[in-house]
């Protein structure tokens, strides 16, 4: 139910934003009012939950290491796995967001005949979500060309370095296929996983679902039904400068991969998705090891009211001599 | 921890990434207008509906080329029943749109496209077009 239930939300979707567009009376709510909401949603959204995370205590470091950690001078310490510096947690953290640092660690446990407990590697997640991410920075930052006019130099930089095969006409993407590839393969390895499949919730499989919507429709759109880039050019530029105007020529498949676009930002500050801002929040990253070398006093301590054991003894002196016990004070 | 001055700093940062092209626009003073094409003098009706065109020209001219360079036959009926040479230069650019920075490049700077026709096949002198 939770993945049939995702594949018609976003199936409903995509058709809902298909047919308004093809009604030109809705052509105006879909192409700016809709884009506005949900810029406007995942903004705000967004900041929210990162002033919320910004907000909570985090009294004692707490990062999860997998290395020496800095002591005597002639134990060698691991300045990456178990960073002491802010050097460290800076190379730490920019090896995790660049390149998914601890997911390249991934194990995978298996019962062998024996009965036997096998542990092995497993890095087809790590090259998964590596293909994934990267092509869809790469998808996300040649968009650029509709949205920023003279067109900066690194969208037509990454457009010829994409386009470098070319193969077909318009001239085929290599990120296009490496996107669709890897979504397939993180979709595919949560159904056919039992474990991964039995904790996989809806909104596992509509992130999923929703991306590969996009990447579907703006494909189709690209290589097969065709749209006018220059009318989706003009109605975006005159977005990005708050003078709206619609472009008479889109087509109902633009509505499509915009709606699913603004779907999917109006759903990312409520989601996992929030991972993108929450990985560089992540308290077992982002500190720095160095519990022993610095006292961090909680700054959240109030004053309490204590009762030491010398002021007891004071207190209580005489019936203690009284009774024959000892005192540490005499 | 005390980091909430590192951790809005870099919020803003990100927000100011994000809303980029609306900055840079604003202050470039960009409109949703779309490129200056100049459009022929001398004829009023292209090879295809115009739509067509706008959307799809490269299916066609890759159609042309595949028909030329495999068959040998250079002749294309238009919708309208009018008899064209399909030939990029001689036909698109001579016999009607001229130069292609006037016509072509108008759009493909504006679209960041810049298709590799132009290693091979010859640009057209510019001829008197009125502007659009
Ligand atoms: C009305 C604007 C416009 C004009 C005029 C125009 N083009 Fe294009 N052309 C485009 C757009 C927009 C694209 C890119 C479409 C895309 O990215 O999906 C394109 C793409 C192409 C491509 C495919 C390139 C690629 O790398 O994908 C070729 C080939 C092409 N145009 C040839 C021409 C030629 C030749 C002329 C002049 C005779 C011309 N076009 C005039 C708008 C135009
Ligand atoms: C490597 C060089 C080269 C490139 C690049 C190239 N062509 Fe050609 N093209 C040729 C040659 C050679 C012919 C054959 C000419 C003939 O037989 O008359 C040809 C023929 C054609 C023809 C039919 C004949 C004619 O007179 O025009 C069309 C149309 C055509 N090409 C379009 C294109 C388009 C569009 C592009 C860009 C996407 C392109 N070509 C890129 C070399 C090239
Ligand atoms: C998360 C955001 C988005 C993703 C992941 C995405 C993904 C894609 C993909 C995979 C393609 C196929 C061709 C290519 O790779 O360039 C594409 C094409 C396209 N997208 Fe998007 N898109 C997004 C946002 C947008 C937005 C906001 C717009 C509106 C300005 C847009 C307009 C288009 C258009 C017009 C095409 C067709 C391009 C062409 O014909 O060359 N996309 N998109």
């Amino acid at each position: 139910m939770k993945l049939y239930g995702a594949l018609i939300a976003v199936a409903a979707i995509s058709l809902a934003a298909g047919l308004a567009g093809s009604v030109g009376a809705l052509q105006p709510l879909l192409g700016i009012g809709v884009p506005y909401c949900a810029l406007a949603i995942l903004l705000v959204g967004l900041s929210w939950r990162v002033i919320r995370w910004s907000r909570s205590p985090v009294p004692f470091r707490i990062p999860t290491v997998c290395g020496q950690q800095i002591s005597l001078p002639w134990i060698k310490s691991s300045r990456l796995e178990s960073p002491h510096s802010t050097l460290g947690v800076i190379g730490r953290m920019g090896l995790e967001v660049l390149l998914f640092r601890s997911l390249f660690r991934n194990t995978r446990s298996r019962i062998d005949q024996g009965p036997r407990l096998i542990y092995g590697e497993a890095k087809w997640l790590w090259l998964g979500a590596m293909a994934f991410h990267w092509s869809l920075l790469v998808v996300v930052l040649r968009h650029l060309r509709f949205v920023v006019e003279p067109v900066p130099a690194v969208a037509l930089w990454l457009d010829g370095l994409d386009g470098f095969f070319h193969v077909g006409v318009p001239v085929l993407y290599v990120t296009d296929i490496v996107l669709i590839a890897a979504l397939l393969y993180l979709l595919v390895r949560r159904l056919r996983e039992p474990q991964v499949r039995f904790i996989s919730l809806f909104t596992d499989y509509f992130a999923l679902f929703l991306l590969l919507g996009i990447a579907l429709s703006g494909i189709w759109m690209r290589y097969f039904a065709r749209v006018d880039a220059v009318a989706v050019k003009q109605l975006a530029l005159s977005l990005t400068v708050f003078s709206p105007s619609l472009p008479k020529n889109l087509s109902a498949w633009f509505f499509v991969h915009l709606g699913l676009v603004c779907t999917l930002a109006a759903y990312l500050p409520f989601s996992k998705l929030m991972h993108m801002g929450g990985i560089f929040l992540s308290p077992t990253r982002n500190l720095a090891n160095n519990n022993r070398m610095k006292r961090h006093v909680n700054p959240w301590n109030y004053p309490v009211k204590v009762h030491t054991y010398e002021e007891w003894e004071d207190e209580f002196r005489e019936k203690i001599e009284a009774a024959g016990l000892p005192v540490e004070k005499h | 921890m005390r980091d909430r001055g590192l951790i809005y700093s870099a919020l803003a940062l990100f927000l100011g990434l994000v809303t980029f092209p609306a900055w840079h626009n604003l202050s470039a003073h960009v409109t949703g207008k779309g490129p200056e094409v100049r459009l022929p003098v001398n004829a009023k009706q292209c090879v295809a509906p115009v739509e067509y065109m706008r959307t799809s020209h490269m299916n066609l001219l890759i159609d042309w080329r595949e028909t030329v360079v495999r068959t040998g036959r250079r002749d294309f009926t238009a919708a309208g029943g009018k008899h064209y040479n399909m030939s990029l230069t001689p036909t698109c650019l001579e016999q009607c749109h001229g130069a292609r920075k006037d016509f072509c490049d108008r759009c493909h700077d504006y679209a960041a496209v810049s298709p590799p026709c132009w290693n091979c096949h010859q640009d057209a002198k510019a001829v008197l077009r009125s502007a659009k």
